[in-house]
């Protein structure tokens, strides 16, 4: 009978999941009375239960009507496999996955965006998925480069930490030369190729470009436009995974947890 | 000694994976007095130290300070006034000077050049803040150690064998610098040292570590001649 009010498919259903919500809550209404105690679990249930089922109706809509919107899934897969690898990296350092996950999703996702919104990354899958996994294999890499230096550095610097914190350091402070270390070890590669770019290679997509037939000039800002992106997106990723890791390195009453076997 | 402890430990213990470091240890410190640990090698003592400096947790027992369970007190004030000076001096790279400011800088206080001076003149180097720290010998960095220690002006002073990694000419000038500003009164002091005579030099009180526990307290010699008569 609902169908001779609701012709739209999607109000209808809307409609239909809120009566039956409303049943539910009657169960609320119910364990209440009956004092069974219930009624905050079932309530949260109910709530999560909306939230993530239209979520996920928004997500395949996307994939459905847009296939571009398949891209940026598969991107967010590929950032999940990237944190992944790094965090293998980032061994012996606490919560490592989600720190590189943070990471690279904040350095590389931002970066996209931008660079979707100024349209240098058309939006379609053939440009999305090329473009932005290069970007976030980029961030990945230097996130394991800086995790990998940053725990060399604290770890050959225990008893400077030990000092600083003794003096009354912050344990931001104390790390703070090796926070500084991991980072510019980690750019040293990008900077360099940016440096010596056009004067010692050619880099694959401008290479790609002429080979294609573009205007050399064209191709050339566009190389230029993708390696600005890939140091962005690498500073990021670096300084927001080594900031993340140096608080995690310290107990909260600032003590420092990574210190090798003994001392 | 009536008055009460400027700081006591309270059944102060640290296990780590079913070993304790350091196991039940109840020491008391007054004002103005240094209480030396002694004991054999492995006994424990850097790591009660850090204990009282809370760098590493107790996973028993507790720090009083001024009578203030210290784990109430935020961390970086309580190393601050329980200040320590380790074996190595760990100098940070730079000059002497920068050193010397570092901890009061810490909580947004800038040391003007004539007390950097005077601190350096304290531990009997004037002159020495544009000094680049790698170019000072050992018993000189452990000197700067010490005044970047006092910069914070603590209370107690926690000295982890200040002088064993020096060899003994160094050794006798920092036992006399360290005399010297004990006999101010300023500071109660822990030291902790495998150098008997250092200690019944330095000491008023004595506590004997093995294994991990004080198995005597009391007057230097007492303690020195049963430490003795056991090695
Ligand atoms: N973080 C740690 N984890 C496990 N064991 C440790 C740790 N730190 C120290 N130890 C061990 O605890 C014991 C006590 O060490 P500590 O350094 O406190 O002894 P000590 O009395 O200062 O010895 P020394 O006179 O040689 O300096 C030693 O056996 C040491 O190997
Ligand atoms: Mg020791």
């Amino acid at each position: 009978m609902l169908t001779r009010y609701f012709h739209d498919p999607i109000t209808l259903a809307a409609v239909q999941a809120l009566i039956a919500g409303s049943l539910a809550f009657f169960v609320v209404f119910l364990s209440y009375k009956l004092q069974l105690r219930m009624e905050r679990d079932i309530s949260i249930a109910l709530v999560r239960g909306l939230i993530q089922v239209v979520i996920v109706g928004m997500v395949l809509l996307l994939i459905f009507q847009e296939p571009v919107a398949i891209g940026f899934v598969i991107l967010a897969a590929m950032m999940i496999a990237a944190a992944q690898t790094s965090a293998k990296r980032a061994r012996g350092l606490p919560d490592a996955f989600r720190v590189s996950l943070y990471s690279i999703v904040i350095g590389s996702g931002s970066v996209l965006l931008v660079a979707v919104a100024i349209g240098v990354i058309e939006l379609k899958l053939s440009a999305l998925i090329p473009v932005g996994s290069m970007l976030l294999a980029n961030g990945m890499n230097t996130a394991s480069l800086a995790f990998n230096r940053f725990r060399g550095e604290v770890l050959a610097h225990v008893g400077h930490i030990d000092a600083a914190l003794s003096l009354g350091a912050s344990p931001r402070a104390a790390v703070m030369p090796y926070i500084r270390a991991a980072i510019l070890a980690s750019l040293i590669p990008r900077v360099d190729s940016l440096r010596s770019l056009g004067i010692v290679w050619i880099p694959g997509v401008m290479t790609g470009m002429l080979l294609g037939g573009s205007h050399p000039v064209r191709a050339a800002l566009y190389q230029f436009v993708i390696m600005s992106m890939i140091l962005t997106v690498s500073a990021l990723t670096s300084i927001l995974a080594v900031l993340l890791m140096s608080r995690r390195i310290f107990t909260p009453a600032e003590q420092l947890i990574l210190r090798g076997g003994q001392e | 000694m009536s008055e009460e402890p400027l700081l006591y430990t309270e059944r102060l213990s640290r296990r780590v994976k079913e070993r304790f470091l350091v196991e039940d240890v109840n020491l008391s410190l007054y004002a103005q007095e240094v209480l030396a640990v002694v004991g054999p090698s492995g006994a424990g003592k850097s790591s009660l130290l850090r204990l009282i400096n809370r760098l590493d947790e107790p996973t028993h027992g507790t720090v009083y300070f001024h009578g203030r369970d210290y784990r109430e007190i935020p961390p970086r004030e309580l190393r601050r006034r329980v200040g320590m000076v380790m074996q190595f001096p760990y100098l940070f790279p730079g000059t002497v000077a920068e050193n010397i400011r570092f901890g009061p800088r810490q909580r947004g206080v800038e040391l003007s050049d004539a007390d950097v001076e005077a601190l350096l003149e304290r531990v009997g180097l004037p002159g020495y803040g544009d000094r680049d720290v790698s170019q000072l010998s050992g018993g000189e960095a452990q000197r700067v150690s010490l005044a970047r220690t006092l910069a914070n002006e603590p209370e107690v002073l926690l000295l982890d064998e200040p002088t064993s990694a020096l060899d003994e000419a160094a050794k006798a000038g920092i036992e006399a610098l360290l005399r010297e500003i004990l006999a101010t009164g300023e500071f109660a002091a822990i030291l902790v040292t495998h150098d008997l005579a250092q200690a019944g030099r330095l000491a008023t009180r004595m506590a004997l570590m093995e294994e991990g526990r004080i198995t005597r307290t009391g007057r230097t010699e007492e303690v020195l001649h049963a430490y003795q008569i056991l090695s």
